[in-house]
């Protein structure tokens, strides 16, 4: 086990970078899912999707804390999340995508929700000790995600040819922001090394195959996987959608500087 | 007629003697259908009130805050879902009950015709609003149909719960920069009157009251139960410097209550007919959520029954 005393100058930065990326996730998807409460499809469904965002919201808050105590420049979680500008997010583009009709939402959630059962699988296995405590957490609950959004996927794939058109219309939508989820650059490299972080390119082959079963059995088609993949969220290119979100999301907290909430 | 006489008395009789009624147990059609009024009005509330406060999920100003408003809208949602089955237990679907309010054709508590416009109207409806509905569950939780008074036990812990968010959410601002103070005060201004109006028309203009009374559905009157709350929310507004806006608002040191002024009641009446600030708004939205919401509703159900059809295939 490494402990925080440990990490070097660069371990240390490339920590606070990472806890970034996968708070980031977090808080953007828990905030877009927040988006339906109050206007879902069945009562049932506007408490589980908020279910799942409290889920985020909460190891967002956990993450972000490490990140900030790593940085050690005072800043808090909510510093983090409402201080930063858009290009300093560092969210994939899967998480900022509109909620859209709810197939879109749920094709969202399943690609997020796989991904995030495998990644927190290896988290939990991480050297640094604060990070496997929050990975364990993060997997209890990604199963219960994943056995959700794959639920809904099977009722919409295989219930009426309305919500199986849909359901593929937003697979197929969303496809193009899959690749960029198991991305590494130097900063993975060197916490995967390390057996701090996740090795994102172990998780692609299952993921892969995970989706695939859940998309058969659905009835719904594969993507073409030579379709092209949009990148960037990582090093802050977002699509245009995330400055909408963070001017709403900020709004209140940046018009009162210095208050308590 | 002789026979039907006896069951009345009879049922009158429980009552008396303390016992509570349950689903399967005779009871007068007029006493279904009173219950199925109230406790279906009480889930569409919850539900409709899941919009004011979802307004400011996406702005909440804390990390903090926003998770605790959105587990506070979710109970919301779970209290919809528990009235909904108290009610089912009448005899009348949630569907049809669903219908009722799309319609308009059941109503929901007036105060949720009120648009939230600042972030302290999220903590007024904690404070003003909970606190007030708490002072009618708390008697509810003590009425004598079981599924309801069971029902409104539990929901009763939740509100009390949702009520210290809210006033502490209020204090906040209170203690806070001076554009919180007056986003404080501000929203206090504009909450207190309808806020007084949830309890009711005054007891000589409430057309079911009594009746509720003598079922023991209903054990105070709409002004008994207004004056609780009345005199418990002044003194938490003084405790944290906010001004009640009533300049009538005075302490009678011989009753040992707060008596406020006249209370609007055109205004009241207004709303209650649909045209209140913010009625066509709320209905509008629930009937789209309910419309976009209408091919996924269907879809579980094909896919259910599909399932079904495979597993007796299977057993056949």
């Amino acid at each position: 086990m490494i402990e925080t005393a440990a990490l070097d100058a660069q371990m240390r930065a490339d920590l606070v970078e990472y806890l970034l990326r996968l708070a980031d996730d977090r808080v953007v998807l828990g905030h877009r899912l927040s988006e339906w409460c109050g206007h879902g499809p069945i009562l049932e469904e506007d408490i589980a999707l908020t279910n799942i965002a409290l889920d985020f919201l909460g190891q967002a808050n956990h993450l972000l804390e490490l990140a900030g105590e790593l940085e050690g420049e005072g800043r808090s979680a909510d510093d983090l999340v409402y201080s930063r500008d858009e290009i300093d997010y560092r969210n994939c583009l899967l998480t900022e995508q509109p909620n859209g009709d709810f197939a879109a939402t749920i094709a969202r959630q399943l690609f997020f929700d796989v991904y995030d059962f495998l990644l927190s699988e290896q988290l939990a296995a991480s050297e640094f000790e604060p990070l496997a405590g929050l990975g364990g957490k993060m997997h209890k609950e990604a199963q219960y995600h994943v056995r959700h959004s794959r639920e809904w996927m099977l009722r919409l794939g295989d219930g009426t040819s309305e919500s199986h058109r849909r359901a593929q219309a937003a697979v197929d939508a969303l496809w193009t922001y899959t690749a960029e989820l198991f991305d590494g650059d130097e900063v993975d490299a060197r916490l995967s090394q390390a057996r701090i972080a996740a090795d994102l390119e172990s998780l692609e082959t299952r993921w892969q195959e995970l989706i695939g079963t859940v998309l058969r059995e659905a009835t719904l088609g594969i993507s073409d996987e030579q379709q092209y993949q949009r990148r960037g969220g990582r090093r802050g290119h977002h699509t245009e959608h995330l400055g909408h979100m963070l001017a709403e999301m900020q709004i209140l907290a940046r018009s009162n500087p210095g208050a308590k909430w | 007629m002789h026979d039907e006489t006896q069951q009345l008395e009879a049922f009158q009789a429980r009552i008396d003697a303390g016992e509570k009624i349950e689903p399967k147990d005779w009871m007068p059609d007029n006493y279904r259908r009173q219950l199925i009024r109230m406790i279906s009005q009480h889930a569409h509330s919850e539900v409709v009130g899941m919009l004011p406060e979802g307004n400011w999920i996406t702005r909440a100003p804390s990390l903090r805050r926003k998770m605790i408003l959105l587990a506070k809208v979710q109970d919301e949602a779970g209290h919809g879902l528990y009235l909904y089955s108290a009610a089912e237990t009448l005899g009348i679907d949630r569907a049809e009950l669903i219908e009722q309010l799309l319609t308009g054709k059941a109503k929901y508590s007036n105060i949720f015709n009120y648009p939230t416009l600042t972030w302290a109207d999220i903590g007024m409806i904690g404070w003003l609003v909970d606190g007030a509905a708490i002072v009618n569950q708390t008697m509810l939780a003590k009425c004598h149909f079981g599924p309801y008074s069971r029902a409104m036990i539990r929901i009763c812990k939740e509100e009390n719960f949702h009520n210290k968010q809210g006033y502490e959410l209020v204090a906040t601002l209170a203690r806070g920069t001076p554009q919180q103070r007056r986003m404080a005060q501000e929203s206090l201004n504009r909450w207190w009157w309808p806020t007084l109006m949830m309890f009711g028309p005054p007891d000589d203009q409430s057309p079911n009251s009594a009746q509720l009374m003598r079922w023991k559905i209903k054990l105070q009157s709409n002004d008994e139960l207004r004056q609780r709350f009345v005199d418990r929310t002044v003194a938490e507004a003084k405790a944290i410097d906010l001004e009640i806006p009533d300049p009538d608002l005075r302490f009678n040191e011989q009753t040992g209550h707060w008596e406020h002024g006249p209370i609007d009641w055109d205004e009241f009446w207004r709303v209650i007919r649909g045209d209140g600030p913010y009625n066509h708004e709320r209905i509008r939205v629930r009937r789209e959520a309910h419309e976009r919401g209408a091919w996924v509703r269907e879809a579980a159900e094909a896919y259910a029954l599909k399932r079904r059809e495979k597993a007796a295939s299977a057993a056949g």
